[in-house]
């Protein structure tokens, strides 16, 4: 099985350590992943901004550097949700294009659909608030959507959820955005920190210690509000979790 | 600054009003969300909906023609209106040639659409909307904020100072019930007095000519049933093949609105009653230009429940007036565009693609996706500015160049890493109140290499 990981831009430059924790994990679960070096975005800043041009441009070069993989593994459900359905408008008449959209998977997702884990072994004994970004909720149905009246798997929460002395702790608003948009948080930056400030507060006054989820986007966008008002919180990525608990 | 953005900006500036509002519209959600898991074949449902809709749409001429044969059979005028303007007067010649002074008014968010209230005051006809909320805006003189919520943005005091002005409730009363029986009773005079009704109309059913009317307050009730006159106005996406789709319908629509499983009054008018006369209006106002455009098409599938509103977490935060256009919301968002797509171009803009409001929708409209779509037409009618299209070409160029990505990638950092973190904060790049993230020493390229090379077995 060759597995490339695909690092999104702002994990490659600002979160390296995610990206790491990913490798830990993945190996633990007998994987051995490649990083294809070319690698840079997926062309969702341009896809949301509506510059389809652009992200064509960029689609054709995502498919250049995963075209040779069994499946592409991203630590970010925002960035999967482009790849396997923001790149839907383009290239049809490629069936390698297509296939390459469906070997694209979440980090979680590969780990519950792909390998067909359900558990992985570890202790993490803190009190954690779990945020269910929306790309990843909604667009990869990674988890069940609040909205919908459907029996769906839990396959991101459910990893952390076993580990040894985790609580997972009951939030107001299960599933609420927080805010975060993408280039949202720069054109409606009052109102994108005001949606962060109320998600916090959920997370806060259920007695979270830490908020993980499996997208670094929301959570480095709630992490620059807690550092700024100086709340007793911290974020991590789901495979940041993972890793230390296992290790 | 986006149009979206500064009308949101004065909004937020009440923070404690911001939040009220949100947690008002969230308990109508919550309700919702009970409400819709009280029916186990909510999803499929939502499914058949959807559906029978886009058939309808795909045959609408014939399901428009079998309807008019219907209602006409009996006795009811039905006529067409191609634009706002012939609804208008197709109207006022109505009510002309009744020598109609006095109106009342049930709740129907084509009639703002069209504007019809001020066009009918301007005649010198006084026309009262008799639902509590559009009474209450219209007291206010405010458009609605909400399309089935309409003074959702007040709060009881503000309706009790109105009413201590225009209804002569006592001072400072606030109390709910009390407002209510003061409205009704100052509603009940104009009902007796009321020469015409004009309701909306939620469904229209093609193959009986019938029309079904929704309301918790009885209000269309009595403005279709006491005056001599009656006329309601209805959208071409109004209709529906069957009587029997009904059941589909009426099971999604309070449940979505407002968490009930059925409104207190679900009325099925089969023409005018004796001595009465009855007109149905039908309503295009932009809707056949939606119609043939393929990406925007599902919008007509709307049944008006204002889910997508509730659950939005924009409008919770920033209010209907934010939207600059009769309906707010995720469904303003994607129909605006429609009518004047640079006046409201800031719109498709003022969301975060959480998507909710696709999935809570009871009817299956893909908003998100026509939010993106928008987004889309307005590059491409070069409607996007300068900064955002510089800003995305640059990126572009930037990321196609891996090389030059990772060499810009670590001056950035090295600079970043430079700056006192008060110093960089101090500047609001991302906005007051949130700092950049903190940046790391190397790159996870340069870290992974580095693994690679102590030994570790990473990315063999």
């Amino acid at each position: 099985m060759k597995v490339g990981l695909f690092i999104p831009c702002y994990i490659e430059q600002c979160y390296p350590q995610v990206g790491l924790a990913m490798i830990d994990v993945l190996q633990s679960l007998g994987v051995e992943p490649v990083i294809p070096e070319k690698q840079t975005c997926c062309g969702q800043p341009m896809f949301n901004t509506g510059c389809v041009t652009e992200t064509e441009k960029l689609a054709i070069k995502f498919y250049g550097d995963f075209k040779d993989y069994d499946y592409i593994v991203a630590p970010s459900g925002s960035c999967v949700h482009m790849v396997r359905h923001g790149y839907n408008q383009f290239f049809r008449s490629n069936p390698d294009f297509i296939r390459m959209q469906a070997a694209t998977y979440e980090f979680c997702e590969f780990i519950h659909d792909v390998l067909n884990v359900r558990s992985i072994a570890g202790t993490f004994p803190h009190k954690v608030g779990f945020h269910k970004s929306c790309h990843g909720l909604r667009g990869l149905r990674l988890e069940p959507a609040s909205e919908r009246n459907l029996v769906e798997p839990s396959k991101a929460q459910s990893l952390v959820e076993q580990l040894i002395g985790i609580e997972i702790v009951t939030l107001e608003r299960s599933d609420e955005c927080c805010g975060f948009g993408g280039t949202f948080s720069v054109f409606e930056k009052e109102l994108s920190i005001f949606m962060g400030q109320d998600r916090l507060r959920d997370h806060q006054q259920a007695g979270a210690e830490i908020i993980t989820g499996y997208d670094t986007s929301c959570l480095m966008h709630m992490e620059g509000i807690l550092k700024s008002n100086n709340l007793d919180l911290k974020t991590m990525h789901v495979a940041e979790i993972l890793s230390e608990a296992i290790s | 600054m986006s149009s979206h953005a500064k009308e949101a900006a004065a909004f937020l500036a009440d923070e404690e009003r911001v939040h009220w509002h949100d947690q008002a519209l969230w308990f109508v959600r919550q309700k919702r969300d009970t409400a819709s898991k009280n029916v186990p074949a909510w999803e499929e449902l939502r499914e058949t909906a959807h559906q029978i809709k886009m058939h309808t749409l795909s045959r609408l001429p014939e399901y428009l023609e079998a309807f008019e044969t219907k209602a006409s059979e009996k006795g009811v005028h039905v006529h067409y209106a191609k634009t706002a303007q012939d609804h208008n007067e197709t109207i006022l010649k109505i009510l002309n040639s009744h020598n109609v002074k006095r109106v009342v008014k049930s709740k129907s968010m084509l009639t703002e659409e069209c504007g019809l209230n001020h066009f009918i005051e301007k005649k010198g006809i006084e026309i009262i909307d008799t639902d509590l909320g559009e009474r209450i805006v219209q007291l206010l003189e405010e458009p609605p904020s909400h399309i089935v919520l309409p003074a959702i943005h007040r709060k009881k005091e503000e309706v009790g100072e109105l009413f201590h002005k225009h209804l002569h409730t006592e001072k400072g009363a606030s109390d709910p019930t009390y407002l209510t029986q003061a409205a009704r009773k100052h509603l009940r005079e104009r009902f007796l007095a009321g020469e015409a009704g004009i309701t909306g109309v939620n469904f229209a059913v093609a193959e009986t000519g019938g029309i079904t009317i929704v309301t918790n307050e009885g209000n269309a009730d009595l403005g279709n049933s006491l005056p001599p006159l009656h006329i309601a106005s209805m959208g071409f996406d109004k209709i529906i093949p069957r009587a029997k789709d009904l059941a589909v319908f009426i099971s999604l629509l309070a449940r979505s609105a407002t968490g009930q499983p059925i409104t207190t009054y679900t009325s099925h008018l089969a023409g005018p009653r004796p001595g009465q006369e009855m007109h149905i209006i039908i309503v295009d106002n932009g809707r056949s230009e939606i119609l043939q455009k393929e990406k925007f098409r599902k919008t007509l599938c709307c049944i008006r429940c204002g889910a997508c509103l509730n659950t939005c977490p924009v409008y919770r935060r920033t209010g209907g007036y934010s939207y600059k256009f009769v309906i707010p919301g995720p469904l303003g968002t994607v129909l605006a565009p429609h009518k004047d797509l640079k006046k409201h171009k800031s719109l498709p803009y003022a969301c975060t693609l959480c998507e909710s409001c696709s999935d809570v929708c009871p009817v299956k409209v893909d908003l998100h996706q026509q939010i993106i779509e928008w987004r889309a037409e307005i590059d491409k009618q070069g409607q996007l500015g300068l900064i955002k299209k510089a800003a995305m070409w640059g990126t572009t160029y930037l990321f196609k160049h891996p090389k030059l990505y990772r060499t810009l990638g670590k001056l950035g950092r090295i600079f970043l890493r430079a700056m006192p973190a008060r110093l960089l904060n101090a500047i609001p790049i991302w906005g007051k109140n949130r700092d950049l993230p903190e940046m790391p020493a190397k790159s996870f390229s340069a870290l992974h290499k580095k693994k690679l090379k102590q030994g570790g077995n990473y990315g063999k």
